[in-house]
This record gives C-alpha cells, structure tokens and sequence, in this order.
C-alpha cells in the first residue's frame, strides 16, 4: 500500500504564549491520500486555515507530529522548508494572489523561474497549460483583463505548473459564484487529480462538496469525523 | 525572477514616475548646487589664476589671502630679487577703484596694476586690442563683462573713454578674464598708471610675482624667499587655496549651499523611501505569495535591490542630464562663467544617490524579509 501523503498525529497550534496563548489546533489527527481529493470543512474560526498553514510547512506547529510527504517539515530550516515548497506545493488561493503587473502565461510560469527557469520555456510551457485550462485565448492578458473564474484557472495553473505532488487549495470557490465555482472545480477535479498527487482543499462552501472523495469535518481545533464518498463528481 | 521585479517596478506607473522624480530632483538639486559652490569659491582666486607668466607670489608675512593685503616697499622688491634661483620678480598691484561711464552710471572696479616693463600678470585671452597698447599714457585694458557693464547692448569697440577715479581712461584692450569673486569689472594698466590712478597712499605694491630659475622648483623658491626676507611666499596654487579656505572659513556660503544640499538629500530620501516603501506595502501580499510559493528571501531581497537601482540609475541620469544641461544652456551667460558640473561632483552625487537608494531599500527590504507568508492565507 503507498503512503500517505500528508500524515498529523495529536497535532497542535498555538498562537501566542502562556496564559494567553489562543490554541487553535488542539490535537489534529488527520491523513490525505495520493490520488485522492480531499476537502476540509467546518464553521468559521475552526483553524481550518491554520492547518492548511501549518502542512503546507507555512507555520510551525506547537507540537505533535506531523510527515508531508514522508518529510518531517516541521524540523526543517526555513531556506530548507522555502525548497521543500517549491518543489513539492502548489498553492491556490482564494484571493488568487496573481501579480497584477504580470501576463496570465508569466504569472503561471512563476514558480517556474522561482526554480531557475529561464522566461522564455517558461512562459512556454504556461502557455500550454493555460490552454489546457480552457485560457489559451487569453494567456496574454493582465489579471485585471480577466473574469474571476478565468483568474482562479491561472491560479490553479501556477500552482500545477511545476507537478507538485501536494495542491494546497483555501476557499479556492469563494471569491467566485456559484455556477463558475462549480466549473472551476469540475477543472480542478481533471487537472489536479492524478494517483502520485494529493489534493487538500479548504472550504466552507457546502455546493461543492460532491467533489471531494473524503471530506474531514473540523470543529473547534479537532477533527470530528471523515467521510468517504465513493462516487465523486 | 529579475523580469518579474522590473514588471512590478513599472506596472504601478505613477509610483514608479514618482519614484524617478525624487531621484532626479535631488540629484539636479544636489548636482547643481554644488557645482554653482564650487564655481564661486573657484571665483575667490580668479585674479591668481588669471596670473599665468609666475608661479610664485610673494606678499607680507600675515597675508590671509588675496583681497586684503599689506603694502610691500620697493626694499622688499629689490631684497626678493637678491635671493638666489630667482630669474626675476616684478610687482603687481590689486586695488579697487571707481569707474563711471559717459552715461553716468559709475561702479565699483577692480584695478589691476601690471609691471610697465614686462606687464606680467595680464590674461592670455585678449578679445579686442593688444597689450601692448597700454604702453601710452592713460590707458586700461578692460574685461569683457565690465565693457557690457559700461557699454550696454553695444558692440565691442575700442578707444572709448571712461572716468576712472577723475582719469580720462582710454580703452586700449578688451580681455577675457576669470569671473572675479566679486562680480565687479576688472580693469588692467600698468603699475605706474595704477599707482597715478587710485593716488595718495605712498606705498601700492600688493604683491611680487617671483619666476624661479629653470630646474628650481616653486616649492624651493618660497622656502628661500621666506628664509631671506621675512615675507610670506606661495605657489600661486597654495596662494589660490588658502584664498578659497579663507572664504570658506569665513563667509555663510557654505552653510548656506549647505543647507540646500542637505534638504535635498533629505527630501529625496524621505520621497523617495517613502513612495519606495509604500510601493513594497501595497505588494506586500504579491511578495508574501512568492514566498508560500517558494521564493527564498534572498531573491526576494534581490529584487527589492534591483527595484532600487533601477530607480536610482534612471533617477540620477535625469537629474545629472538636467545638471548639465543648465551649464550647458548657460554657459554664455557671463554672469554664470565658470560655472560647470565636475566629474567629482557628479561621482559624489551618485555616491548621495546611492545611499538615498540604499535607504529607501533598506526599510522595504526588512519589511519583507520579517513577513510571514502564512499571511497569504489571511482574507
Ligand atoms: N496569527 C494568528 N495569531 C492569533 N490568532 C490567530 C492567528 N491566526 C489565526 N488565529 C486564530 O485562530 C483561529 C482559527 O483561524 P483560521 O483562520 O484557521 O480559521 P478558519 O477555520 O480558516 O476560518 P474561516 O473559515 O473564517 O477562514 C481564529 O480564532 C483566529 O482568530
Ligand atoms: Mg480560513
């Protein structure tokens, strides 16, 4: 049996110290699979997006263990966790977070010249996937060209750019409505999903729960329950 | 990532133009400045450099510098002329004096007194004439914005009559000399001449000019004039700074050019830091996704630099461009000779721009260099 991609054990998140420390996460336990996308849910303030944080190795955790791919993130050196990023993370948004300044293509091609790519193949190679996304028309124009949805594709197309094997997505759908959320996952669900990748998305929006294959309800820090769902749109 | 740095630089056009006009106006501010300052402390000396046949001038003991001195006798003369290694010494007068014109429009001017013999001391650059027209009685030679001052919108002519102290002068030469500190016109005779002009005090020898022997350096030749008179003798480049220090040391000039120089290196740093640090501000949620994306802070801190130096690069090239430029469009105007912009001013004020750039970074890049990027997540 393969690993799992993203494993936490008795995880836990403190903001602050002492007496007045806020504890966020108070003992997570929690896995995403390979090949599999998973959706974390639960009311405002739970620390939904602390956790997102905490295993995409944005923040360090108080205590508890925790392996992203098979990588004790947590002890790494932050140069060595900004690598361990940008090889192995994608990330999406819910502002989307574009350059405003930057083309659709270059604003994808990101995390490529991150890693040393020269513009050019880079630009290249963005192109492609834009196409893919259902852009290649407007791979060429500024963020502020272009609708919500067709942003949230150039979102999603940075972030897969570079093949990372975890796609960290928050809210991905809530700057958008309700019908071009529903496109933009349907898009996710094909492009992102693929068995040597594990998809988290944080969300609270419910209409779009269908598209998850294991949904974690969080509560209050915790994880409460997880839920399979066999046949995901 | 370079091309991204410079896209955010110019995609935000009004800071990026605003930016570049603090940098220009402090550089032109600080440029222009300076070089007017140090055209007018170079004025101080102009009737030394205007000296070109000697290098040495010999004048009392306490002498300060060159606008106030104390008459030398003709046995401080003859006694210069006894010391060996030197090939000969002959007087100058400076002194000032009145002049009026047919008009009646009178001012004050600077006389100069040349040794009738040899007139050592007068400018090579003769306009009009020749010197050696002043051989006839009652003569001058006269610098070229002093016959525009006399003789308004007319045309350069010579044997026109002035009034110099109750003398009928006659113009015999027009010249070019050095703008004098004091912008008065500057009048050359000889010494005898000199000496009738201006009358009464016995005794109006400002200075000897003293021409060492061949192989002597001007260095010896002061120790040894020094040594054997009592007098005071300098290289005319020595004579010519202590002139500048001395006005330096004081006068208000430098604190006030001072002053301006200062304010435009503080207003430019605080714009230019300011409109620097709000740029990085308002992109700080762009710099934060860099980082979660897997930016490392040093190229991040590459590009804020990079940022930078394009601001200052382009900034500085229009203010110096602007700089020379006014010398340039100006330097007919005979009220702004000798003023230019030095290549050591234009190197020191790239090092003042370099350190407002250096500034302005260092906030934006500290800013940047602390930001969590967990806050791309925040709303
Ligand atoms: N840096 C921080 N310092 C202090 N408290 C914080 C910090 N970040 C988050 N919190 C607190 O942690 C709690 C959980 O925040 P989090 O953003 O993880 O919630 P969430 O589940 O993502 O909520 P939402 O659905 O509204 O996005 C909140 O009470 C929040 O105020
Ligand atoms: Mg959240």
């Amino acid at each position: 049996m393969q690993s799992k991609a993203v494993v936490c054990k008795n995880l836990r998140k403190d903001f602050g110290k002492g007496e007045d420390a806020v504890k966020v996460l108070r003992g997570v336990d929690f896995q995403v699979n390979y090949g599999e996308m998973t959706f974390l849910v639960g009311p405002s303030g739970c620390g939904k997006t602390t956790l997102l944080s905490v295993v995409a190795g944005l923040l360090n955790p108080t205590a508890g263990d925790l392996a992203v791919l098979d990588a004790d993130i947590a002890k790494l050196h932050s140069s060595e966790a900004v690598l361990f990023r940008r090889k192995n993370l994608g990330f999406v948004f819910q502002q989307f977070n574009l350059l405003p300044a930057l083309t659709a293509a270059e604003n994808a091609a990101v995390p490529l010249l991150a890693a040393g790519w020269s513009r050019k193949p880079a630009v290249e190679k963005a192109v492609v996937l834009l196409r893919d996304l259902g852009l290649g028309e407007r791979a060429h124009a500024k963020p502020n060209q272009l609708s919500g949805g067709q942003q949230q594709r150039v979102a999603f197309a940075r972030a897969l750019i570079h093949e990372p094997r975890l796609l960290v997505c928050d809210e991905p759908t809530s700057a958008l409505d309700a019908e071009t959320g529903h496109h933009v996952m349907e898009l996710l669900r094909k492009s992102a999903v693929r068995a040597d990748r594990a998809v988290l998305v944080v969300t609270h929006d419910s209409r779009i729960y269908n598209f998850a294959d294991r949904i974690a309800y969080m509560n209050d820090g915790l994880i409460t329950r997880i839920e399979e769902q066999q046949n995901a749109a | 990532m370079n091309f991204v740095a410079w896209q955010m630089l110019t995609g935000d056009r009004a800071k990026y133009l605003g930016l570049i006009f603090a940098i220009a106006f402090s550089t032109f501010l600080m440029s222009h400045q300076v070089s007017i300052f140090c055209g007018l402390m170079n004025r101080t000396r102009s009737q030394i450099t205007d000296v070109r046949d000697a290098s040495v001038w010999v004048m009392d003991a306490k002498t300060q510098y060159l606008d106030e001195v104390k008459a030398l006798t003709d046995q401080d003369l003859f006694r210069v002329r006894g010391v060996k290694g030197v090939e000969w010494a002959v007087p100058l007068f400076k002194g000032t004096s009145r002049a009026k014109g047919a008009d009646g429009k009178f001012r004050g001017v600077i006389l100069m007194g040349l040794d009738d013999s040899t007139l050592v001391g007068a400018p090579r650059k003769v306009i009009l004439g020749s010197w050696a027209e002043l051989r006839g009685p009652e003569t001058i030679a006269i610098d070229q914005t002093g016959y525009k001052f006399f003789f308004p919108d007319q045309p350069l002519e010579l044997g026109r009559q002035l009034d110099l102290n109750d003398h009928q002068v006659r113009i015999v030469a027009i010249v070019d000399s050095e703008a004098p500190f004091v912008n008065l016109p500057v009048f050359y005779t000889r010494y005898t001449q000199a000496i009738t002009f201006v009358g009464r005090e016995r005794n109006q020898m400002s200075f000897v000019l003293v021409k060492p022997q061949a192989g002597l350096s001007d260095g010896e030749i002061t120790k040894r004039i020094t040594a054997a008179t009592g007098l005071k003798a300098s290289t005319s480049l020595d004579f010519g700074w202590e002139t500048i220090w001395y006005y330096i040391k004081n006068t208000g000039i430098p604190i006030n050019f001072g002053i301006t120089v200062a304010i435009a290196l503080i207003v430019g740093t605080v714009v230019a830091g300011q409109t620097f640090y709000l740029f990085t501000v308002e992109n700080l949620k762009q710099f934060g996704a860099l980082k979660a994306i897997g930016v490392t802070n040093g190229r991040i801190v590459g590009m804020i630099l990079m940022q930078a130096v394009i601001v200052g690069a382009v900034g500085y090239a229009l203010g110096i461009t602007m700089t020379a430029l006014f010398f340039d469009l100006t330097q007919n105007n005979l009220d702004l000779r000798g003023f230019r912009l030095l290549p050591e001013i234009m190197m020191g004020t790239a090092a003042a721009v370099f350190l407002i750039v250096l500034m302005a970074s260092i906030v934006s890049v500290r800013r940047v260099i602390v930001l969590e990027p967990a806050v791309v997540f925040r709303g």
